[in-house]
């Protein structure tokens, strides 16, 4: 005990990545991403990198990323949720029944008013917050395995579902609640454009937080050209983004009847970008929240201890039972949310809504780095997972791959993917 | 002399019909380490885990300065500054040392958020004084030594001013150098004024850390003896044979 205390920095060669502290594993997948997408950019004569594809990927996505954010957390604490496309069937059909028939006609307060769509979706998120909660219930506090609980869900909720809108097509849905749904709800250029200033402006805000709090503790920093080029490739990044869903023109046609609409003629040679989808919106602020409550909150900390070794947070005094019910509120209520998006998107709820959604949304977790042992997971990895899983999809229907092949290739892409990540954590491992 | 620190009087726990902890009294007094000896099985952890929380006794009462104490749960313990240094350690692998050190009783900010810099700060000033060749600050504790993860364990014990610390073999899966490091702080700590129980199978730790020794056989107490006042084969016969030596040797016990 008398040896002198040796400097808290580690010395020796550092790579540019270990200097900018980007995680490899983040840099692993968007490597991949970037591949995918140049190679059926090649095969399609550059059809799949155009704006108005990575548009549609992007809000054909959003559903099943907004529940992946929520896997994490169910898996990180070493369960399972197999109803999440069941859950959002049966919140779609709650919502759907709300602006068809209860809120117009029961309650009379008449097709077209502002008040159906707030209402609808709260309750479709209370309903959902609720159903998650009560499989928290039986999972945390009557020690019933995650995994059965949630496989009678897949049984129940979506059947729950079919006696409430009588096995009926549900539709036309509130022009509010059709907003979410992608193509027909965006912000438009100057606000896309404002949008993304202000999350550029947020995340070099975060950085500085965190540098600041660092130096406040006497811990070393990144060199400050570390800083900035961290912080140069995310404002590039989103406002990369933006330019592109700005660049996807509106046809003429649709905005002749927008000025139409309101009684002018459109002059001659405008045009106009779609801009951010709501959607995408929505997921993007679904994440940073995500985000956020994993890492900073004791919510977050303590799923991830419960995930790690549950005993031991069952013996810091956190009750991990508690702690479960919340997770799976927390993941029913994100089933609502892209139930949401799910009936807007497709203008109008059907049965088979979601359908095989779980299968997709643990995929996408999987495949984003979550480990199914526990502990192990982030949210941005299952958003990427999400965009890659769906990139796949849609290039190799692009190119014009068979249905039951694109299966094939999308089972094999999920075990290669956890194979490479056992792999990665073994060379980790080797290294410690 | 004053009421002790701790007293588990007359605890009781059954398993499904077995009797894991059969009406035992303990005590414990301020700057004092009780070693806790018995087979495996002998229930000396079941009934520590009565006063950490982690089990609720049948019957009997806990007394801590004299007050009678319900501890539901190991919140209630640790609201007691009743620490356990537990045999299995009870670190979560996948988060760092200051997130364990402060599990369940994270430092937030302003804001609520949790502060890792504050934490880690302070992660860093503890592990100084406890171990200071301690410098895996930023990785998962999976990827310590044992040496390690028991510093880690214990620095969670100190650093939340405890005045009843319970050791579960703290040096069973230590090198010799650790295992004197460990020694060298319960003798500190005993200085501050804790009050220690400690759990062990080594004969030669007991002789050499305890004041007094309670053996515990088939989920019986045989018995509590001064450990100065006694040798190492009366100890063993204790534990072997679950029998007393003369009773003028253990005139502390009620």
């Amino acid at each position: 005990m008398t040896d002198t205390a040796p400097p808290q920095t580690d010395t020796g060669k550092r790579s540019l990545f270990q200097t900018l502290e980007i995680d490899s594993r983040l840099l692993g997948m968007i490597g991949a991403f970037v591949v995918l997408a140049l190679a059926f950019n090649f095969v399609t004569d550059g059809r799949f990198l155009t704006p108005r594809n990575i548009f549609n990927l992007s809000i054909q996505t959003v559903s099943v990323a907004i529940m992946a954010t929520g896997m994490v957390f169910v898996i990180v604490m070493r369960h399972i949720d197999l109803s999440v496309g069941a859950l959002l069937a049966f919140t779609s059909a709650t919502m759907g029944v709300m602006q068809v028939s209860v809120l117009p006609q029961t309650l009379g307060l008449g097709i077209g008013n502002p008040l159906i769509a707030p209402i609808a979706i709260a309750t479709g998120l209370a309903v959902g917050t609720l159903v998650g909660a009560f499989n928290g219930w039986l999972i945390g506090y009557q020690r019933i395995p995650a995994f059965i609980v949630t496989l009678g869900g897949l049984l129940i909720w979506r059947n729950f579902g079919w006696y409430e809108s009588s096995g009926q097509t549900l539709g036309p849905l509130d022009a509010t609640v059709l907003q979410f749904g992608g193509i027909d709800g965006t912000l438009g250029e100057t606000m896309s454009w404002v949008i993304g200033a202000l999350a550029a402006a947020g995340a070099v805000w975060a950085l500085w937080r965190a540098r600041a709090n660092k130096v406040l503790h006497d811990f070393t920093v990144k060199p400050v050209w570390a800083e900035v080029a961290l912080a140069s490739i995310i404002i590039t990044a989103i406002m990369g983004f933006v330019w592109l869903l700005n660049s996807y023109q509106m046809p003429a046609a649709r905005l002749r009847r927008v000025f139409a609409a309101r009684g002018e003629i459109m002059p001659e040679g405008f045009s106009a970008g779609y801009g951010l989808p709501i959607s995408v919106l929505v997921l993007i602020v679904v994440a940073v929240v995500m985000t956020v409550v994993a890492r900073r909150t004791r919510l977050g900390r303590y799923i991830f201890a419960a995930g790690g070794n549950p005993d031991a947070a069952e013996l810091s005094g956190i009750n991990t039972r508690l702690l479960t019910v919340k997770v799976f509120a927390l993941m029913g209520f994100l089933c609502a949310l892209s139930a949401v998006v799910a009936q807007a998107r497709q203008t109008y709820h059907t049965n088979d809504i979601g359908t095989l959604d779980e299968l997709r949304v643990i995929a996408a977790a999987v495949i984003g780095g979550t480990a199914l042992a526990g502990g192990i997971g982030t949210i941005y990895g299952a958003i990427l997972g999400a965009v890659i899983m769906q990139s796949l999809q849609s290039g190799m229907a692009m190119v014009g791959v068979d249905a039951p092949f694109q299966n094939i290739v999308v089972g094999m892409v999920l075990v290669l993917a956890v194979w490479i990540d056992i792999q990665y954590r073994k060379r980790m491992g080797e290294k410690i | 002399m004053s009421a002790p620190l701790v007293e588990l009087r007359d605890i009781s726990i059954a398993f499904g019909g077995i009797k894991a902890v059969d009406h035992v009294t303990v005590d414990l007094y301020p700057g004092e380490v009780v070693g806790l000896l018995g087979h495996n099985g002998a229930g000396k952890s079941t009934l520590i885990k009565c006063l950490s929380g982690a089990y609720q006794a049948d019957a009997g009462e806990i007394f801590i300065n004299g007050e009678k104490v319900e501890i539901k749960n190991p919140r209630d313990a640790r609201a007691l500054n009743i620490e356990t240094i537990y045999q299995t350690l009870a670190l979560a692998d996948n988060l760092d040392a200051a997130s364990n050190l402060f599990l369940g009783r994270e430092l937030v900010t302003a804001a609520g958020f949790v502060n890792d810099a504050a934490m880690e700060s302070e992660t860093r000033k503890i592990m100084g004084r406890l171990n200071p060749n301690f410098r895996k600050f930023k990785d998962p504790v999976k990827a310590l030594s044992g040496g390690q993860r028991q510093s880690v364990a214990i620095a969670r014990a100190v650093y939340f001013n405890a005045k009843i610390l319970i050791m579960d073999e703290p040096t069973a899966a230590l090198g010799p150098h650790e295992t004197q490091m460990v020694a060298e702080l319960i003798q500190e700590l005993k200085a501050q004024g804790l009050g220690i129980f400690l759990i062990e199978h080594d004969i030669h730790n007991v002789m050499k850390l305890c004041d007094r020794a309670s053996v515990m056989k088939n989920g019986r107490l045989v018995g509590t003896v001064n450990v100065d006042e006694v040798t190492d084969e009366d100890i063993l016969g204790m534990i072997i044979l679950g029998k007393s030596p003369e009773p003028a040797q253990s005139e502390r016990t009620q």
